[in-house]
């Protein structure tokens, strides 16, 4: 229930934040400069006098949609992939998963950065990069779902009726290997959101003048002893909106698998 | 676990590391910028760029170049950094053995919390102690490192407590003390996230095995309950933990690239994202080798710690 909440909460603020932000996030206000909560700033302001709420609210979309983008992206091309090393099996399972294993061998964050570095810096170009660096991990677990539920009678039963393997694949496999997949991916996004921030914190995803969170961190950081709130704001956002993914998607795993709801 | 076992898993570790060497050296054929054109700058002649393409043999063809780089790295020859001017094996070596001491200090902290953090919640399950646990362990695995390190730094580091420095490093065998201090922050910074991870594992674990039958029956014999989780439950619970941590060296060779670059620590990461920055591809090359190694091998390591533990995978 609180991962829901907070999920809506996130998705809210992705959706409509931009159009509640109280000001415009880029107006300098020189004589409010670094100043905390107030009733007229609500969460304060940064060097420039900027409302932290709206640079908030306006930077809400690009940092959850960027998660959601990724992992999409990532889940799509990995689910294609362990679905055909699942279902062809034999030599190309083989190489697929001998590819796989190389792939998973870097750590996910040294790919993306290594993917950005090819790729040069800037949103969309993080996005791809993050989505390609899920692709093998989902590819894994897309196989994995799809080897569970080949051998399984209906499977078996529609090979035998003489069914097309293309509509074996989509309409009796797929399905039901959806589950994991799905569970996976939800908390794959807060993982997408927390990977997007730090690629805008290292200037290597979004650039200024968006108010992307992490990015929010990095332009704060110099002055982070004088008013910690610029800082904590932004980070503070990034963490909910990543709790409110996790959350929901270990009460989704839960309910999916009743073994592990005791 | 027999000696087949152990050599075929070690020529699989062999075999994913030569994927590795394969991606890694895609990687940086593709990166744009020619390390010619990037050591003599923009202004650079076309002469001068194919003198220097030809003396660093970039003007052959890439399964040339790659059978080239292969053979060097498996003698443990990288080549030249291109900016530091230094053998990368040097250069590497150095950052290697400061984040080995950062990366350890941060997993044997983690190990040391997450395991008993873990166990009480299970012990405790639906109590307040449990509830708070939980909570720390969801807000630990969804804060990526630089909100934790920049909050850390805002509220230790900073000029109302100044307790700890803000960043830096002193070398273990020049002044415990002074490693010790400058260790503090980044690897609490990496410890957060592991023992978010470990702990809800080791949780999930142990609730499992305090329901299973044969805790039952150790209880029904009239042990005493402290026997009872000592010897029974814990060995059993300990090795999906061990899995965990071995799955989240992942995120912890990941992470101290950031936490590196945030906190001046002169390792592995801070050098990749200076190499980054300047093309510096044999650096690139060894740093992505070397963390795959790490992350290859400390799974072979794992999992043999796990058949230790467990017998049934002994035999299996």
């Amino acid at each position: 229930m609180t991962g829901l909440a907070l999920l809506v909460l996130v998705l809210g603020a992705a959706i409509f934040g931009p159009f509640l932000a109280p000001y415009d996030p880029q107006a300098f206000h020189p004589t409010v400069r670094l100043q905390g909560p107030s009733a007229a700033h609500w969460l304060g302001t940064d060097q420039f006098g900027r409302d932290l709420l709206s640079r908030l609210l306006n930077g809400a979309p690009s940092t959850i949609f960027f998660g959601l983008g990724a992992t999409l992206l990532g889940v799509g091309a990995g689910s294609v992939i362990g679905v055909i090393a699942g279902t062809a099996g034999g030599w190309i399972d083989s190489i697929i998963m001998r590819i796989l294993d190389g792939l998973l061998a870097v750590p996910e964050l040294l790919f993306t950065l290594l993917i950005v570095t090819i790729l040069g810096g800037g949103m969309g170009q993080a996005m791809l990069a993050v989505a390609i660096a899920f692709t093998p991990g989902m590819a894994r677990i897309a196989r994995s779902s799809v080897l569970s539920i080949r051998t399984r009678e209906y499977v078996l039963a529609a090979v035998a009726r003489g069914e097309p393997s293309h509509y074996i694949v989509l309409r009796e496999v797929l399905p039901n290997a959806a589950g994991p997949i799905i569970v996976e991916s939800t908390i794959r996004v807060a993982f997408a959101i927390m990977i997007g921030a730090t690629l805008g914190f290292l200037g290597l995803g979004a650039q200024p003048p968006s108010t992307e969170w992490g990015l929010m961190v990095a332009e704060a950081r110099q002055f982070m002893f004088r008013n910690a709130w610029t800082v904590a704001v932004p980070g503070v956002a990034i963490a909910m909106a990543a709790m409110g993914f996790n959350l929901f998607g270990d009460a989704l795993r839960d309910s999916l698998d009743p073994r592990r709801s005791h | 676990m027999t000696l087949g076992y152990l050599v075929r898993r070690l020529l699989a570790v062999i075999l994913v590391l030569v994927v590795v060497t394969f991606a890694v050296f895609a990687i940086t054929m593709i990166l744009p910028g020619n390390a010619a054109v990037m050591i003599l700058g923009e202004y650079g002649t076309d002469e001068a760029v194919a003198a220097l393409e030809r003396r660093l043999g970039l003007d052959r063809p890439w399964y040339i170049q790659y059978f080239d780089w292969f053979g060097g790295v498996v003698v443990g020859d990288f080549g030249q950094s291109l900016r530091l001017s230094q053998p990368v094996a040097d250069v590497v070596g150095d950052a290697f053995w400061n984040s080995a001491s950062l990366a350890v200090t941060a997993l044997m902290s983690v190990t040391i919390i997450a395991i008993p953090l873990g166990v009480l919640a299970a012990i405790k399950r639906g109590t307040g102690s449990d509830l708070i646990i939980g909570i720390f362990s969801y807000i630990g695995a969804s804060m990526p490192e630089f909100v934790t390190a920049t909050l850390l730094l805002v509220f230790l580091a900073g000029p109302a407590l100044g307790l700890l420095p803000a960043g830096g490093f002193i070398a273990l065998n020049e002044s415990i003390g002074g490693f010790a201090s400058h260790v503090v922050l980044p690897a609490a910074t990496l410890g957060l996230i592991l023992t978010a991870h470990i702990s809800r594992q080791v949780r999930s674990e142990m609730s499992e095995v305090l329901a299973s039958d044969y805790i039952r029956a150790a209880r029904l014999k009239g042990l005493r309950e402290r026997r009872v989780i000592r010897r029974h439950a814990l060995p059993n619970s300990l090795a999906p933990a061990v899995a965990v941590i071995s799955l989240d060296m992942g995120y912890l060779l990941g992470g101290i690239i950031v936490v590196e670059e945030i906190f001046a620590w002169p390792g592995l990461g801070r050098l990749l994202i200076l190499a980054l920055e300047n093309r510096d591809l044999p650096v690139i090359q060894a740093i992505t080798l070397l963390l795959a190694a790490v992350y290859a091998l400390s799974n072979l390591l794992s999992d043999i710690v796990i058949a230790m533990l467990d017998p049934r995978v002994r035999y299996a």
